[in-house]
């Protein structure tokens, strides 16, 4: 499970490396987090390595960005997404600018992990995708793992990182399944994973996102031969693997649940314009959220976002069918 | 001369240095020579001095926006400061930081910061590494009667005093946040109080008596590195000058002439004259050799190069934009 693989990924760094540490509300002995990512680890390593805080986010998020600029590798958790506004100063003022207002003497290796998306039934403080901010703030790595392998790899590759990364759980894919190699394994930062194969269709999506677009490209199989690009990594994102598959399909989808105005799709289909725009047959689209606040009936809830259904027409118009 | 003799004169030596560096930069933002958002210090001496005089090199220092003085004080190079604020690739953040973004890992410099009470998180960061890897270090934290309304500073005392971080939290209680007096931010006029609520050690000395502020600090260091967590030093001051040299503020003049009547290194003068630690020769070698450390510092900035873009090693320069990133 993602849950398990991302415990897996703490375990074995902070057993590799002494100098890792994890902060955050209830992630202690308290629970494990609300979500039990931390679960197990005060046991194992005590509550001088998991630490427990107060509800303050600017004091967890500053903790870390202090820390990590005096030598240590701080994991902070945020409990939900939506609450890094609480600490949006240590993130986008600090965390995102010491290492290179200093001139690049001062370091910062810290990772921000926290869930975001939408199908819980939670309303609008609790629901919000919030990665194309992040995405605009130089200075971050913006890591979004959409599947159990992910999890880990991409988590023990931001942990290990010398530079601040804000690492994207998503709350609809904690209990997804998969199967998974024993023992240890690093996925790379700023590499994308190409899902499934195709030559008709390009499409870029990120997070729980994905999942409904490997069913949709399943449900058109037949009529639309479609190439589904997971980016892994938004920052640094890896443009090259989507630039080449453009090329074979000549048409590109982005979806991703977030709203999509001035969201990360806008930023894929502006980077394609550039690197692919002589490969394209179409017009680029996005799907994805819409400009509202997330409504807490689920059948609100579920119009506001790309379901199944919306992707597979989508994908059929675009291919003229 | 005595041990405690030589850290007196020593103190004198660093308010000189600030005060005259402070009156170079004012004349320099005047000939365009220096940009944006500059703090100056002048009137506040006496605690970046008096505190600094109570830390170790290697001890941490979260400074603020005002922070020239802190990082004078706390050993830094006035040459590469100067050369940060002209904004020379000799500066210690190579032109990246400038006034407000002192840097110097070297001396626990951990930075000064453009965003009123942000450093106080940050600083509990530096206690807590100090901890974990149980070294002796403190981190002292600067901010100042603006930044004790933020969210931040209570976050970071609850937090600190939660976990007995060796913190020391110094606040430079200026009686201005920009151009708003202190009477009409701040419902009590004491800020030390506030250390009560998180069950930690208070105190008001001072500010602009530099021995006050070095015997309050050291006590709280002394509390700090022997594991028994933070305390809050209030150092009550003023600050001469305007909030920024874009942006002055107006004082009563009769408050003005108060507080330039206690200046802080002429009262420390008298008492070091008093004392016998210094005759009045001594004194004006020290304002000249400061004085020459300064003329220096700002000769070795103009002769060294500003910063070349080729060197923020980026793609996406808007020049480049095309290349896209």
């Amino acid at each position: 499970m993602y849950v398990q693989a991302l415990n897996e990924a703490l375990v074995e760094e902070m057993g590799r490396d002494a100098s890792v540490f994890l902060i955050g509300e209830d992630i202690g002995y308290s629970g494990g987090g609300v979500f039990r990512v931390t679960t197990g680890l005060a046991d194992r390593f005590g509550d001088g390595r998991v630490r427990e805080t107060p509800i303050s986010e600017s004091a967890i998020i500053g903790t870390a960005v202090g820390a990590a600029a005096t030598g240590l590798r701080p994991v902070a958790e945020i409990m939900y997404m939506d609450f890094i506004t609480c600490g949006m100063d240590q993130v986008a003022n600090q965390a995102a600018k010491i290492s290179f207002m200093s001139g690049g003497q001062v370091r910062l290796p810290l990772v921000i992990r926290t869930p975001s998306g939408m199908g819980t039934r939670e309303a609008a403080q609790h629901s919000q995708s919030l990665e194309a901010w992040f995405v605009h703030t130089p200075g971050l790595k913006v890591v979004m793992p959409a599947t159990v392998y992910d999890a880990k790899g991409l988590l023990k590759s931001s942990i290990r990182d010398d530079g601040p990364v804000l690492f994207i759980e998503n709350r609809m894919l904690y209990y997804e399944k998969e199967s998974v190699p024993e023992g240890e394994w690093v996925v790379p930062l700023g590499q994308a994973a190409i899902r499934r194969e195709g030559d008709q269709l390009t499409v870029v999506a990120t997070a729980y996102a994905l999942h409904k677009a490997l069913k949709a490209a399943e449900m058109v199989a037949g009529e639309v031969s479609v190439e589904v690009i997971d980016p892994r990594t938004l920052v640094p994102l890896d443009m090259e693997a989507i630039t080449r598959s453009l090329e074979k399909t000549g048409r590109l989808l982005v979806v991703h649940e977030a709203p999509v105005r001035g969201g990360f799709g806008a930023e894929v289909v502006r980077r394609a314009m550039e690197s692919a725009f002589e490969y394209l047959d179409c017009a680029p689209r996005v799907l994805g959220g819409a400009a509202t606040p997330m409504p807490y009936s689920p059948p609100l809830e579920d119009a506001c976002v790309p379901q199944v259904e919306d992707i597979v027409a989508a994908m059929r118009a675009m291919v003229g069918r | 001369m005595s041990d405690d003799g030589a850290r007196l004169v020593g103190m004198l030596r660093t308010m000189y240095r600030i005060r005259f560096f402070e009156e170079r930069v004012k004349e320099l933002f005047g000939q365009n020579l220096i940009w944006g958002g500059v703090h100056l210090y002048i009137g506040q001496e006496a605690v970046a001095t008096g505190a600094c005089a109570a830390l170790r090199r290697d001890d941490y220092l979260v400074s603020t926006h005002r922070g020239h003085g802190h990082c004078l004080a706390k050993g830094g190079d006035i040459r590469r400061t100067m050369a940060e604020l002209m904004g020379r690739d000799t500066g210690y953040c190579r032109g990246r930081g400038g006034s407000m973004h002192l840097f110097d890992p070297e001396i626990g410099l951990l930075g000064g910061n453009g965003i009123v009470g942000a450093g106080l998180p940050i600083a509990l960061g530096a206690a807590l590494s100090a901890q974990y890897r149980g070294s002796d270090q403190v981190c002292a934290c600067f901010f100042s009667d603006g930044a004790s309304n933020q969210g931040t500073f209570h976050e970071s005392l609850n937090l600190a005093a939660l976990w007995k971080l060796p913190l020391v939290y110094i606040c430079e209680n200026n009686l201005y946040a920009a151009t708003t007096p202190a009477s009409k931010t701040l419902p009590l006029p004491d800020i030390y109080v506030r250390a009560a609520a998180y069950g930690i050690p208070g105190v008001s000395v001072d500010g602009n008596d530099v021995e006050a502020v070095y015997q309050a600090v050291s006590q709280a260091v002394t509390r700090a590195r022997g594991g028994e967590g933070p305390s809050l030093v209030e150092c009550k001051t003023y600050r001469i000058e305007g909030h920024c040299m874009v942006l002055d503020c107006h004082r009563d003049p009769e408050e003005l002439a108060a507080w330039k009547e206690r200046d802080p290194i002429r009262m420390f003068e008298g008492r070091l004259l008093e004392m016998g630690v210094i005759a009045t020769d001594d004194i004006a070698e020290l304002r000249s050799q400061a004085e020459a450390d300064v003329r220096e510092a700002v000769e070795y900035a103009q002769a060294s190069p500003f910063p070349s873009a080729d060197d923020l090693g980026l793609a996406d320069l808007p020049a480049a934009v095309v290349a896209g990133f």
